[in-house]
Formats: C-alpha cells, sequence, structure tokens
C-alpha cells in the first residue's frame, strides 16, 4: 500500500512538473518580456525537479535551487505579458451555467477530504485524485478544449509565479535549520529567559512570537518555519502540546500579526492605492481591533485544546 | 559561539524586511545558517536537495490550477459578482457580513480570487458607500473608513478560513514543516482545528460591523440636525 501511494504521489509530482514545462514553454515564448531566457529557465529548472527530481543524485537538486536563487537574485525572472481572460466569453458562459459554475471547485473540496477520510490513500492522494476528477468537470461542463486547458494552466502557473514556490522552498530551509541546529539554539537562548514547562507561558510566547516576526517579515509563512522550530516545538508540543492544534492555531497566529503590519504591502497597502485613501494605515487601524482580540483568543484556545 | 547559526534568521528577518527577493533570501539564508553551523558545502546541497524533494507535498496546490483557470475563463468572477448584487438595501455592516460568509465559504472550496482588486474595489466598496449615504451625506472621513473597512473585511475572510481548505498552500507548508521537525501531523487534522477560528472570526467581525452601522448611523442623524 505505501508503496502504491508512493508511485502515485510520483506520478503527481511529474504531473505538476509537466504544469511547469507548460508554463517555461510559453515563458521562452513571451517576446514582450525582457527576461523571458530567465524565466523559461526558471520553470524548467522547477519542471526538471517535480518530474525527475526522484532519479536525481540530491546534491543536484539542491545545486539546481542555487541555479534558481541566483535567476531570481538578478532579476531574471519575471511574470511578462499575460493574455486578460475575454470577458464576453466569461459573462456569456456565467449567463448559461448560473451557480454550476462553482461545482468543479464543490468537488474539489469534498472529493479531497473524502478521500483523505474514508480511504487508505490518505490527504496528499486525495489532493490530486480531487484535482483530476474536478478538471474534468469543469472541461465538460464549460466544453472546453485542450488547447484551452493548456492555455489556462500556463495563465495560472505563471501568474501565481515564484510566489507560489515560495511556500516549499520556507519549508526547505526549516528542514536546514533543523540540521543546523538553529531550533535547539533558541530555545537554549529562550529558556535562559523563560523557563520551558509553564504550559500558558509557553502557548503565549509561540502565539506572539508568531505574530511579531510576521509583522517584522510580512509573511507568516516565513515566521512560521522559524517560530515553531525555535519555539513552538520546545515550549509547548514538547510539553505535551498536540502538534496538529499548535499549528494550525500558530499559524492563525501569525495572520494576526499580518493585518497589524505595513510589510504585508498586497493586503494592506494595495487597497490604499486602489481605492485612493486619504490614511495610509487606514486599513491597519480597521483591522486591529480584531487581529488583537483573535490573537488573545487563539492563545486561549490552543491552551485549552492541546494540552 | 553556537549563536552564530542564528544568522540565516537574521538573513530572513532582514531580508523580508528589507523586501529582497524573497526565493534568492530564503536559499541565502539556508546557506548561510549551514556553512555557519559546520555543515560543508556538498552536504549542504544535499541537504537542501532532499529537504526540497521531502517536502514537495507543499506545492500539490499547484495541481489544483488547471481548474480554478478553466472556470476563471468560464465566468467564475461574472457568476460571484451576480450574487453579490442581489444584496440591496442592507446597512454596509450587513454587506461587509455577507461578503465575509461569503468570503469563508469561498475559502472552503479552495477558491481564492484576488479579492481586494477583483471585488472589494470594484464592488464592495462602491455598494457600501451607496448603502451609507442613504441616511446621510457622508463626510470625507467616513467615506475612508468605510474604504477601510471593506477591505479589511477581504482579509478576515481570507486569513482566518484560508486554512479550511486542505489543498491550500498554508496547510500543506504546516504539515510538511511539522514532519520535517519530526512531529507528523494529518492536513485534515488541521483543517477541523482551523473551523473554531473562522467561526469566531464570523461572531467577532458581525458585532463589530454591527457597532460600525450603529456609528454611522448616529453620525447621519448628527449631519442632519
Amino acid at each position: 500500500m505505501t508503496n502504491l501511494i508512493n508511485n502515485i504521489l510520483t506520478f503527481l509530482y511529474v504531473l505538476i512538473g509537466a504544469g511547469f514545462l507548460i508554463a517555461a514553454i510559453e515563458s521562452f515564448r513571451d517576446q514582450t518580456n525582457s527576461a523571458r531566457f530567465g524565466t523559461g529557465l526558471f520553470w524548467t529548472l522547477f519542471a526538471i525537479i517535480f518530474a525527475l527530481g526522484q532519479w536525481l543524485p540530491k546534491a543536484v537538486v539542491g545545486a539546481l535551487l542555487l541555479v534558481i536563487g541566483l535567476l531570481s537574485l538578478l532579476k531574471q525572472v519575471k511574470v511578462g505579458h499575460i493574455k486578460d481572460i475575454d470577458v464576453s466569453h466569461a459573462e456569456k458562459v456565467a449567463e448559461r451555467l448560473k451557480g454550476w459554475i462553482f461545482l468543479p471547485s464543490v468537488i474539489l473540496a469534498v472529493v479531497a477530504i473524502l478521500v483523505a477520510q474514508f480511504t487508505p490513500f490518505g490527504g496528499q492522494v486525495g489532493i490530486g485524485a480531487a484535482a483530476i476528477l474536478s478538471l474534468v468537470v469543469a472541461v465538460v461542463l464549460t466544453k472546453s478544449t485542450g488547447k484551452e486547458v493548456f492555455d489556462d494552466t500556463q495563465r495560472m502557473v505563471r501568474s501565481v509565479g515564484s510566489a507560489g514556490v515560495l511556500p516549499q522552498l520556507l519549508a526547505t530551509l526549516g528542514v536546514v535549520f533543523t540540521a543546523s541546529g538553529v531550533g535547539k539554539v533558541t530555545a537554549q537562548a529562550i529558556s535562559s529567559v523563560f523557563p520551558a514547562g509553564n504550559h500558558l507561558l509557553g502557548v503565549i510566547l509561540y502565539c506572539v512570537a508568531m505574530a511579531v516576526f510576521t509583522i517584522i517579515m510580512g509573511n507568516a509563512f516565513a515566521a512560521f518555519a522559524v517560530i515553531t522550530a525555535g519555539i513552538g516545538i520546545p515550549f509547548v508540543v514538547a510539553q505535551g502540546g498536540s502538534a496538529v492544534i499548535v499549528a494550525a492555531l500558530g499559524m492563525t497566529s501569525g495572520y494576526c500579526g499580518t493585518l497589524l503590519t505595513p510589510m504585508a504591502a498586497n493586503f494592506n497597502t494595495l487597497p490604499v492605492a486602489l481605492m485612493e485613501m486619504k490614511d495610509p494605515l487606514g486599513v491597519i487601524k480597521q483591522q486591529a481591533p480584531i487581529a488583537i482580540s483573535m490573537l488573545v483568543i487563539q492563545i486561549l484556545l490552543m491552551y485549552l485544546l492541546a494540552f | 559561539m553556537a549563536y552564530i547559526r542564528l544568522i540565516g534568521v537574521l538573513v530572513i528577518i532582514l531580508g523580508f524586511a528589507f523586501k529582497l527577493d524573497t526565493v534568492a533570501v530564503v536559499l541565502i539564508s539556508a546557506l548561510a545558517t549551514a556553512l555557519a553551523s559546520g555543515i560543508d558545502f556538498t552536504q549542504f546541497l544535499n541537504i537542501l536537495g532532499q529537504g526540497f524533494l521531502d517536502n514537495r507535498m507543499v506545492s500539490l496546490f499547484f495541481l489544483t490550477l488547471p481548474m480554478i483557470g478553466v472556470i476563471e475563463r468560464n465566468g467564475l468572477k461574472a457568476s460571484a459578482v451576480n450574487m453579490i448584487h442581489r444584496l440591496q438595501n442592507l446597512t454596509p455592516g450587513r454587506i461587509f457580513d455577507i461578503y465575509l460568509f461569503i468570503r469563508e465559504l469561498a475559502c472552503v472550496f479552495g477558491i481564492s480570487l484576488q479579492g481586494q482588486v477583483q471585488f472589494i474595489r470594484p464592488l464592495i466598496n462602491p455598494m457600501a458607500q451607496a448603502a451609507a449615504s442613504v441616511e446621510a451625506k457622508l463626510a470625507p472621513k467616513d467615506v475612508d473608513r468605510i474604504k477601510a473597512r471593506s477591505a479589511a473585511t477581504e482579509n478576515f475572510g481570507n486569513f482566518f478560513a484560508q486554512n479550511l481548505f486542505v489543498a491550500s498552500g498554508g496547510v500543506l507548508l504546516m504539515a510538511s514543516t511539522m514532519k520535517s521537525l519530526g512531529y507528523s501531523v494529518n492536513p485534515t487534522g488541521i483543517v477541523l482545528y482551523s473551523i473554531p477560528v473562522a467561526l469566531l472570526t464570523l461572531v467577532l467581525v458581525f458585532i463589530y460591523n454591527h457597532l460600525f452601522d450603529r456609528q454611522l448611523a448616529k453620525k447621519g442623524r448628527g449631519n442632519i440636525d
């Protein structure tokens, strides 16, 4: 069974690689993009890592990642020109399908959960199966052609761009941190001030650190990898806290920080520009009461549920 | 000097705070941390490559993009706009309430539209302003507050409900990171324990919006007198 699941997962990663390859081809072909070769290469390397990584020496994968980092550092990765969707077509189909257009999304969520809960295949295969099934339903429902699906894929992958691979890179950073003993050192440093062992204190420390680091960095995902290794594990999970509850509530504590920081420009500064607001911190001011209340609530929830 | 290992944490904090290229910052942080703690370069490449491959599940959400692309091209946004347009004769607070509910529901099904660009500016903000000016003419300060509250509503829904979708980047990142740290967790479990937060957000924001309406109404009467 484990073998079968692993084979299915490898197949899914090859599929993701194919999606990246499509993005690579279209990036190379985008004449308007001044960095089209860099961007094309960026996606090609990811396509190789996902489709063939299984069979490559690990050090080669690591080296390819450094090349990707170099391309990105030298500003050779740009989204380029992405064709807008045809609004009149969209409205015509919306008219015909009405609420049914939401059906593929519902199938995606429901099938993913059902496979995860009621089959031995588990959550990851569930996501893959749900993604494929919902795509088939979407294609039939909208009478799309293969060429159109190809186009939709390249549009979505390219517009998600390097932000889409960031979560996996951050998770990888967590691995490097663990291998280097960063978590241990942080835990030592903090435990000289706060003794480990007090449940409530540990929870407060972890949740507040998630929020504060997110405020500084503007990105809760980045904070999660660092703070969970350094504080969440030694001060909460290792003290008997449930890992799943600590993770779920820790991340949303980080989101409280996102709501409070101008560093999260896409969410808090972009609307100021979009709506020509006078107060540059207006959005954050409206969010602050909820963000702070939710942080307190989550600290309490974690304390009550995790132990 | 064990603390030198924390150099990577410093790189991450400064890199993100100064908005440097994120992909490069993460990789430089990894390299700096490894070298500072005595791992040699070849060993580092091995750990990096292995770590990235072990965390491929985080990127599974890419598999959902073709379907979302297809329904987006076929009027996903138009259908959502039609649905929201039916909300007439409501107070601004009620409009925000219903938008928040729709936004959280969309999160459950993994639909994440760029809300600020696609819905808040062109739809929710003008609707809320129209609803508010039924009572009295709005002062510029109130116009600004309605804009800010519209944007805030989108962010509340997005952040406190996005973990309700099992294939979302955040849920997969949590599951994968916890596994790397030696505590395997099930993505479905993360979704389960994200439900209380999503529901409490609804309740809290509903109260918050109710107070917003009361304030506006009070001011509106003041302007008429």
